[in-house]
């Protein structure tokens, strides 16, 4: 069996580093004047109570052969991951200031190994789930008992190939080995979800064969008690349903499709990090 | 699993005796089908060693997420379908999961049934784009193996590798024309005959319609050199070059279509080395069902056609 997770904090400590993730996530795209606040903003809280309580890893020690796996799917919401990677010490958090520069490790989508952390290689969606059925897979076949936590978009659902490895994890029995998070923030690139292509994810899951954990994905122990409810043994795999707003945080970007892939204007960023640092 | 006769045998039925001597050399195999296992020959692998291959049903995307997921472990993946599929059905995957991460991970493909031989499935099983797609992903390694020891031998050689490949096998069982002594290398052109007024480069099981051409030519008079150009990247540019200096004029034949693939590789060394006339001879359209042999003579890939070729090209020469 591996090892407790690396560090434990409280739920008051996360809630403070949630502020510094998400003040990191305004000032890289702003600073990039490119990239994706809205669907970054909106899985802070489940990156935090992942990578500081559940997810057994040692920044010193990126590719430990015996460390779980958290697999961003949702590959444009590299502010958020690269942000959460330098605060838990993957890489020091001055590099945050070359995203999508030229010549950065830090791509606007994910490059495998470019900076310690980065797990797989991402930006066309809907292919996270079958890479850690992948290494799922590997796991059992060399007797390591990692797990792989992988995070989905609501809109990236749409992708047919999210359900082939939805039906294959159950089939593989691999419940023990991945655990899906979903940020049902309701809304995807072209607008809200209900419009764009509905979908209806606890009840998708459910009919593959999951076991199914709500929650909302904005209060950090709500968040913090399921994945600790994720990680009991059970027969079926879990997945975690996190109901979310998208811009989460940021007032002017809350549940606001124009959000998803535009950065904003310095007067924006002023007033977005005092939203931030105040708490809203 | 009882050995075929390399005689006359498909090349697709090499590929579980190489993923057994793969494993025997110590690689550290995993083989994945996506329901075609009975007709790549994956099932064969999977019942001699069950532990290292998987059936990920018909999900060809989520097949190739999974193989650079256990590649990005260490695991030296194999994975198969139709050509049709296998790139075609996954293309994307193929790019973001296996192609860039890390400069390509460590996976190899195996498109069976390339080309229009897959016969009486018609116009949607003939892989004519499978080498395109292939060739079009930087790290890939591209092979197209012309018969049974070929075949075993560059799905081995892939297997040492740690780069990403793609191998085109074959339905049909076709003529032998490779012995055990053979050493195949990857990116080293084969010849398969001497000759000095126009080189045939052919791949698959064009390299035996090119030797029966190259007959043809000779009751003519004309001497055809034929090469076997198995690996269509990285190309064998010395022998493309030797070609067209002691030569003097160039024929591809390939069972795919003529933009994209052997023809286009040998074009390129051509215009950037020693310009010498070349003459493409592949398939063009959407074809129709019918037997094997049938197909090869409704899109011509025949040794008339290739000889026709050979003397348009050679009355081309300066
Ligand atoms: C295969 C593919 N098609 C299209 C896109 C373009 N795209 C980027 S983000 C996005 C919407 C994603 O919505 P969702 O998964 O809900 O992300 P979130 O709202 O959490 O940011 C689209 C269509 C893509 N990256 N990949």
């Amino acid at each position: 069996m591996l090892s407790a997770p690396t560090v434990s904090v409280s739920v008051d400590e996360l809630r403070e580093i949630a502020k510094r993730i998400r003040a990191h996530i305004v000032n890289m795209v702003a600073r990039a004047q490119s990239g994706h606040p809205g669907g970054s903003l909106s899985a802070v809280e489940l990156g935090v109570a992942l990578f500081w309580n559940h997810l057994r890893c040692d920044p010193a020690n990126p590719l430990s052969p015996d460390r779980d796996r958290f697999l961003l799917s949702k590959g444009h919401a590299t502010p958020f991951y690269y942000a959460v990677l330098a605060e838990r010490g993957f890489f020091d958090p001055g590099l945050l200031g070359g995203f999508r520069t030229l010549g950065s490790p830090l791509q606007g989508h994910p490059s495998m190994g470019a900076a310690p952390g980065i797990e797989m290689s991402g930006g066309s969606l809907g292919q996270g789930l079958s890479f850690a059925i992948g290494q799922a897979i590997a796991g059992r076949m060399d007797q390591r008992d990692y797990r792989c936590w992988v995070l989905i978009g609501d809109g990236e659902l749409n992708e047919g190939q999210v359900w082939e490895a939805a039906m294959a994890v159950p089939h593989f029995n691999l419940g023990e080995r991945i655990v899906a998070l979903i940020d049902r923030n309701g809304i995807q690139n072209d607008g809200f979800a209900d419009d764009i292509m509905k979908t209806h994810p606890a009840e998708m899951f459910r009919g593959f064969g999951w076991h199914v954990i709500e929650c909302d994905g904005h209060d950090m122990a709500a968040v913090d008690q399921a994945m600790s409810e994720a990680e009991k043994p059970r027969e079926r795999p879990r997945c975690i349903v996190a109901h979310t707003v998208k811009g989460k945080g940021v007032s002017f970007m809350e549940n606001n499709p124009g959000f998803h892939g535009k950065a904003p204007s310095g007067e924006q960023l002023a007033d977005a990090l005092r939203q931030i640092e105040a708490g809203l | 699993m009882t050995a075929p006769t390399p005689a006359s045998a498909a090349t697709r039925e090499a590929y579980p005796f190489a993923l057994t001597e793969l494993v025997e050399h110590g690689v550290d195999v995993v083989a994945i089908d996506a329901d075609l296992s009975v007709s790549t020959m994956g099932y064969q692998f999977g019942e001699k060693h069950p532990g290292r291959w998987l059936s990920v049903g018909v999900a060809e995307q989520n097949m190739v997420g999974i193989a650079a997921g256990l590649a990005a472990t260490g695991k030296t993946v194999f994975i198969a379908s139709f050509a049709a599929f296998l790139p075609g059905r996954c293309f994307d995957q193929l790019r973001t999961s296996i192609a860039q991460p890390r400069g390509g991970l460590n996976v190899k493909c195996v498109g069976s049934h390339g080309g229009v031989t897959v016969g009486e499935d018609g116009m949607s099983a003939q892989a004519i784009e499978d080498l395109a797609l292939a060739t079009s992903l930087i790290p890939f390694d591209v092979i197209v193996p012309a018969d049974f020891e070929e075949a075993k031998q560059a799905l081995v050689a892939v297997g040492h590798t740690t780069r990403p490949a793609y191998v085109r096998t074959g339905r049909p069982k076709v003529q032998g024309i490779y012995s055990r002594g053979y050493r195949f290398e990857i990116g080293r052109a084969d010849l398969l005959r001497a000759g000095t007024d126009v080189t045939i480069i052919a791949c698959g099981i064009m390299a035996g319609v090119a030797l029966k051409a190259a007959e043809l030519l000779a009751a003519d008079g004309v001497s055809a050199r034929v090469l076997n150009m198995a690996t269509i990247k990285p190309i064998d540019r010395e022998a493309v070059v030797r070609a067209a200096i002691e030569t003097g004029a160039v024929v591809t034949a390939e069972e795919h279509q003529t933009t994209g693939g052997l023809g286009t590789a040998v074009a390129r060394v051509l215009a950037e080395t020693v310009p010498a006339p070349i003459a493409f001879v592949g398939v063009d359209r959407y074809g129709t069902s019918g037997k094997w042999d049938e197909l090869l003579d409704y899109f011509e890939l025949n040794p008339a056609r290739l000889a026709a070729a050979a003397r348009e090209v050679i009355g081309r020469k300066r």
